[in-house]
């Protein structure tokens, strides 16, 4: 080997050029054009599709699972999507008669209850091969071993990975708790009142339990999956493949079903919220410090239970919490989103001094990253622990910032990428979240304290040509 | 109204806004995640010798002091070494043994009440308790003096029956174990298995249905699978996460910096510049050697600033780039030399150097924000095998803290010179850390702790060694402590803030 005193002829590293949008460095071409893949640090790196396969006897939580774990997917920007066996037999068999169509017998039933499994999975197939899905969910009772080998060499012969989630509840509190939630307004007993559904649902769930093979410790040890028992009480982990398949469980791990609410909300009003700048660390205005006392009053007609109260580390969300007397924590992640070299600059400011900057963020308002700051996509990324805990938590009031707000929305109400930077999140006005069925409740309570208006919808031209007006038309009125 | 608007003031070092006037509802704010706990939490471990309770042990403690959760180990065996003072054989460990049993069951209550002074005395947090506790008794024993106490208990037990994973786990830590000092290789291990055969015949282990009130991680045959039952609260939450991404397969990451970069020429700290052309000798140097070491399935990750990707592009294969790498944000003193830190804020650069690590710069982070802020890619370096980390000064230093153990208070003064790759392979219990400089010249960027020039013998020498030299060789990996210079008086260190400019910057490496 060389004694090191040899020259090291730099070989000729690729050029780097910064994309204009996301402020990424990447290597370019010769025609100073940028290479096309580019391995950004998404959260979750798989390198093949994931199927992630319920398993269960009905009314055991399969389905506010898939949706709850497609959601939260989604928002880490892992494209998942959630494909519903039921669903597919309700389209196939138009009308619901009773729980005879399940009965083990029933070979018509069986016939059509397994076309409509390959139908899903057709569709699994497609999603995760030709639409760029990374995250498929297959949800069904999927209760014999016999169904679950098909799935598996379906996965298999596609490159895919197949990871199990199984639910298994003997508590009958629990079980007639999801009937009544999620079961009596399903499609299939609109037309039944609560006793017939009721009465019908338990003859359905008997149907299964006969032919209902569990995962088994040691017959399926071979196998990738979680068993979550007695709704999060014990967890079976078995043989983890990757990093997604570890977020899962982390995440199912830490969901639980009891009554709560979140509660979103603003600082008050700030000073520079006022003069129409943003972000900063200014104080909060005199209509602000009224908004902070209307809050405490609000909060304490509500009468919530062990509340928890979390701020960012700027000043005007601590000043509005201090109004409630009492304890808050603190986080830094709740910050406003940075908006480096605009910190501070009105929008006619940055229009100004940096067009380009103003219309790249109206064309790709998500992924667009400020110079030197962030962007709505750092800040998901930045946020994902606090959803995290707040999944753990109960009831929470959240008092943070408008992007920030946006982003934690979003997770709530399974809002796009594209709706997200759009979300409305006035100042002064309380966003109670209540979480039903299989999503959330909102309740939008305005403090009836005045506040200027910091929404800017996205305008019609955003092309980097536009003249001034046009980039300002949405600019919300300030001093 | 207005009693209620308690005015707020900005902590100088933290920059944590908390109300003026101190309220009996305050709590401490000071770092960027809020602190879940309440009551102190002990960890015990459950499992036959051999089945890497203290490796567990160990790690899990190094992790949780990193993420700011003050915790410490307490080793039975370790009390069982001192009052035992020669280890003769594994008839020691015999059952039917009754001295012996006294001797054991006193040092785990010895162990038990260091514990509790721990909690009250030590503000600490978590308490590991390493030992079998295989029986239930010894279990039963610990849960009433948690309960006594109000400590909250989560179990951690392991299962393996592999034999080679156990005769793997005694070669790499019990050959060289104080107790078969001097002993013949076949004779330790004759002797260790007899040992392990002492506590199977009372191990009863945790219990999905008689246990099943209690909180606990059943870990089997190293991570194949794993039993979680009523997990509590957060830090059990935590824990949870940590051992199932945990792994023993043998690897080796590559720590390194980007190459000198131009603004390091200048002395400039921050920014985004690229690579001088030394730095681009070291790239192409970095993808020499990186080849050399014929490494299987490496994974390279670099940090969104230019000067880590253009390092990578050197090398020549596929690379990831994290944002929670790039460098800690300097805000307001992005760009600047320390001279012009020291002209234009004075206070802010004394406050760094009295106390660096939760120093939080005007509008930009402390390295209690970057450690936070870098723990996902801990966690996923805990998953990966072979990787290689080109990242930034302040970022690696917390990177290696985590390897290596290193305190808060040592961590921002770790010396992570440029060209300089440091490889670290996992070995018994922790870390063997080979520096490789890679011969090619750049500036020093390390500043210590400036020190009076008028201190006490020893430590003003200390302070004009480390001032000047270019790192021409490999750093030793532990920065020298305050207390090993001897500068527990904080007055022998010149961090005030009315100190003298040039008293400030003596330790400022050399620069264009």
């Amino acid at each position: 080997m060389d004694d090191g005193a040899e020259e090291c002829v730099p070989t000729p590293s690729r050029e780097l050029t910064q994309n204009p949008l996301k402020k990424i460095w990447m290597p370019c071409k010769k025609n100073g054009l940028p290479e096309k893949h580019i391995f950004q640090r998404k959260v979750c790196m798989t390198n093949c599709p994931t199927l992630i396969v319920t398993v269960g006897l009905p009314a055991r939580g399969k389905t506010y699972i898939s949706k709850k774990l497609t959601r939260y997917l989604n928002w880490i920007d892992v494209p998942t999507k959630e494909f519903n066996v039921g669903q597919y037999r309700r389209e196939c068999v138009k009308i619901y008669k009773s729980f005879e169509f399940f009965r083990p017998d029933n070979e018509e039933g069986l016939k059509i209850r397994k076309q409509c499994a390959s139908a899903a999975l057709n569709d699994v197939r497609q999603y995760l091969t030709e639409e760029d899905g990374q995250v498929a969910v297959f949800d069904a009772t999927n209760t014999t071993r016999e169904r679950r080998e098909t799935i598996k060499r379906f996965a298999e012969q596609n490159g895919f990975k197949v990871f199990f989630v199984e639910s298994v509840c003997e508590d009958p509190d629990v079980i007639a708790e999801n009937i009544v939630q999620v079961k009596l307004g399903s499609p299939d007993y609109i037309h039944c009142n609560t006793e017939q559904a009721v009465e019908d649902f338990m003859k359905r769930i008997k149907c299964y339990e006969n032919s209902y093979e569990p995962l088994d410790e040691v017959l399926d040890r071979e196998l990738s999956f979680i068993k979550i028992i007695d709704v999060g009480r014990r967890y079976l982990v078995n043989r983890v493949q990757d990093h997604i398949q570890s977020r899962i469980v982390y995440y199912l791990m830490n969901i639980h079903i009891t009554p709560r609410s979140i509660y979103l909300c603003r600082h008050g009003e700030s000073d520079l919220n006022v003069k129409g700048r943003i972000g900063g660390d200014s104080g909060l205005s005199d209509r602000g410090k009224e908004f902070a006392c209307c809050l405490a009053q609000f909060i304490h007609s509500q009468d919530i239970p062990d509340l928890k109260v979390w701020t960012s580390q700027m000043k005007r969300t601590i000043q509005t919490a201090e109004a409630l007397g009492v304890p808050y924590e603190q986080w830094k992640a709740l910050n406003e989103i940075d908006a480096g070299v605009c910190e501070e600059l009105m929008y006619e400011e940055i229009q100004l001094r940096y067009p380009l900057e103003f219309a790249l963020r109206d064309q790709d308002k998500y992924r667009y990253r400020y110079p030197k700051g962030e962007s709505y996509e750092d800040l998901v990324q930045r946020l994902e622990p606090v959803i995290m805990e707040l999944e753990r938590q109960e009831n929470v009031l959240v008092i943070c910032h408008q992007a920030v707000m946006r982003c934690l929305l979003a997770y709530f109400l399974d809002k796009t990428a594209e709706e997200l930077p759009y979300l409305k999140c006035p100042l002064h006005t309380v966003l109670k979240l209540t979480p039903v069925a299989y999503g959330c409740k909102v309740e939008s309570i305005f403090l009836k304290i005045d506040a200027v208006n910091t929404h800017r919808e996205r305008p019609e031209n955003v092309d980097v040509t536009r003249m001034t007006e046009e980039a300002l038309l949405t600019v919300p009125a300030h001093q | 109204m207005d009693h209620l608007q308690s005015a707020l003031t900005q902590n100088p070092l933290e920059k944590i806004w908390v109300p003026w006037m101190s309220s009996k509802l305050r709590r401490r704010r000071g770092s960027s995640v809020p602190q879940f706990t309440n009551s102190p939490t002990m960890i015990v471990m459950v499992g036959l010798p051999a089945r890497g309770k203290t490796y567990i042990s160990k790690k899990l403690t190094r992790y949780l002091n990193w993420i700011g959760v003050p915790t410490k180990v307490y080793n039975v065996g370790q009390y069982r070494r001192e009052a035992v003072r020669a280890y003769s054989n594994f008839e020691f460990f015999r059952p039917d043994n009754e001295e012996a049993m006294k001797i054991r069951k006193a040092c785990a209550l010895s162990a038990l009440k260091d514990v509790s002074a721990y909690f009250t005395q030590d503000h600490g947090q978590v308490a590991v308790f390493d030992a079998t506790n295989t029986t239930q008794e010894r279990r039963e024993i610990i849960l009433s003096f948690a309960k006594d106490n109000g400590y909250k208990v989560f179990f951690v037990e392991s299962v393996c029956d592999d034999p080679e994973i156990i005769a793997e786990n005694i070669k790499q830590v019990k050959l060289s174990s104080p107790d078969y000092v001097g002993c013949d290789k076949e004779e330790a291990v004759a002797d260790f298995l007899k040992r392990i055969e002492c506590y199977k015949v009372s191990y009863v282990p945790l219990d999905e249905d008689r246990d099943r009130n209690l909180s606990y991680i059943k870990i089997f045959n190293v991570g194949s699978r794993y039993l979680v039952n009523r997990v509590q609260d957060h830090i059990q939450s935590r824990i949870v996460y940590y051992l199932m991404n945990i792994h023993v397969t043998p690897r080796t990451i590559y720590l390194c910096r980007h190459g000198e970069s131009d603004l390091n020429l200048l002395g400039r700290i921050g920014g985004d510049s690229g690579l001088s052309p030394r730095g681009n000798k070291f790239a192409a140097a970095l993808g020499k050697y990186i080849r050399g070491q014929c490494i299987p399935d490496l994974k390279i990750w670099t940090s969104h600033m230019r000067r880590t990707i253009q390092t990578a592009e050197g090398v020549g294969v596929a690379y990831e780039q994290w944002k929670a790498l790039n460098e800690i944000d300097a805000g307001v003193c992005e760009e600047m030399t320390y001279e012009e830190i020291q002209e234009h804020y004075p206070e802010e650069f004394a406050l760094r150097d009295q106390d660096k690590y939760r120093y939080r710069y005007p509008k930009g982070e402390s390295y209690e924000d970057l450690v936070h802020r870098l723990e996902p890619v801990i966690m996923e370096l805990e998953r990966q095998e072979n990787v290689l980390v080109v990242c930034h000064q302040a970022v690696m230093r917390c990177l290696l803290a985590y390897f290596l153990d290193k305190s808060a208070d040592e961590l921002p003064y770790l010396k992570c010179p440029l060209h300089t790759v440091l490889k670290l392979t996992p070995v018994a219990y922790g870390c063997k850390v080979d520096p490789v400089f890679l011969n090619i010249e750049a500036v020093n960027t390390h500043r210590d702790r400036p020190v009076c020039e008028d201190a006490q013998a020893g430590s003003a020498p200390s302070s004009r060694h480390n001032r000047i030299q270019p790192m021409a060789s490999p750093a030793p990996n532990k920065a020298p402590s305050l207390p090993e210079l001897g500068l527990n008086d904080l007055s022998l260190q010149n961090v005030s803030v009315d100190r003298d400019p040039m008293d400030a910057l003596l330790t400022v490496p050399e620069h264009i």
